[in-house]
């Protein structure tokens, strides 16, 4: 099984972790002013990238704290596990 | 009579080559705060310093006897001391926490703890434990929340070979007949 970074705890069983899909997607600014096809596109349309993805992790089982990690979805190797809150780091696909 | 989770397995575990024994009913107490002159307030107020460190417990004794502080994440702790305290706990540690953003609860009921000791605890419990338990990755002072035979549990390295497990009280019995199953290898 592979094994996740937790930033807090360090390796991890993955079964310890839940998936929250794409990070960085930011909460619109005025929501009320959206179209119906603007909002439809900031809830349901996600990127769907052949390479690094940034993605919310949360350690479910662990510090069930939520983090970002970039991750390869040709290879699902995990980058880079960064803090909520912290920049996305540099990576090189 | 009050009857504690694992009450019906006291035999079953103390035959068990774990050495294993219930401690019901401590007084535990979920602390949130991220205020360094809080937390530093409300060690002072239990003798203990609360844990600077990820995954790792603090220990000591003050006003309130042993205490034990558990690092559960960058701003959560709990509280663990003898039982039937947790409500004086609770007012000390709200006072010392005073106008800072946090919260103090008592989880008293969640959890019964297991105590493990012996020579083959780091191995009975590496059947349904993923996380590196040999002493040079988990050394006394480990404090993990991690799944146990795919329950959630908090485990305390406290010594050599001793181990302490925090167990939900609702699966309890669950992990007592996994252990059991576990330690079957280990009979002589
Ligand atoms: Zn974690």
């Amino acid at each position: 099984m592979q094994l996740i970074p937790c930033p807090w705890c360090g390796p991890r069983e993955e079964a310890e972790f839940h998936y929250g899909g794409q990070a960085h997607v930011a909460y619109p600014e005025d929501p009320s002013a959206l179209s119906d096809e603007e909002w439809a596109q900031y809830v349901f349309f996600r990127e769907n990238p052949s390479g690094p993805f940034a993605e919310r992790w949360s350690h479910s089982a662990g510090c069930r704290r939520w983090f970002n990690a970039v991750r390869d979805t040709r290879t699902h190797d995990l980058i880079a596990v960064y803090r909520a809150g912290e920049p996305m780091p540099e990576v090189i696909s | 009579m009050t009857v504690s989770p694992l009450f019906a397995w006291t035999d079953r575990l103390a035959a068990l080559p774990v050495n294993a024994s219930e401690r019901p009913f401590l007084s535990q107490l979920t602390v949130r705060a991220s205020d360094p002159a809080a937390i530093a307030a409300m060690g002072a107020v239990l003798g203990v310093g609360f844990p600077a460190v990820p995954c790792t417990f603090t220990a000591g004794s003050g006003e309130f006897g042993d205490v034990e502080v558990l690092w559960l994440g960058p701003d959560e702790f709990l509280v663990v001391a003898a039982p039937d305290l947790q409500i004086p706990i609770e007012e000390a540690l709200r006072g010392a926490l005073g106008s800072a953003r946090g919260s103090v609860v008592d989880t008293s009921a969640q959890r019964t703890t297991v105590v493990l000791e012996g020579p083959h605890v780091r191995d009975v419990l590496a059947h349904g434990c993923s996380v590196d338990l040999h002493p040079s990755a988990a050394p006394a002072g480990t404090c993990v929340q991690t799944l146990l035979a795919r329950t959630g549990v908090i485990l305390l390295v406290t010594g050599a070979d001793s181990v302490t497990l925090l167990v939900r009280s609702s699966v309890a019995e669950y992990l007592a007949a996994w252990l059991s199953d576990a330690c079957v290898e280990y009979q002589t």
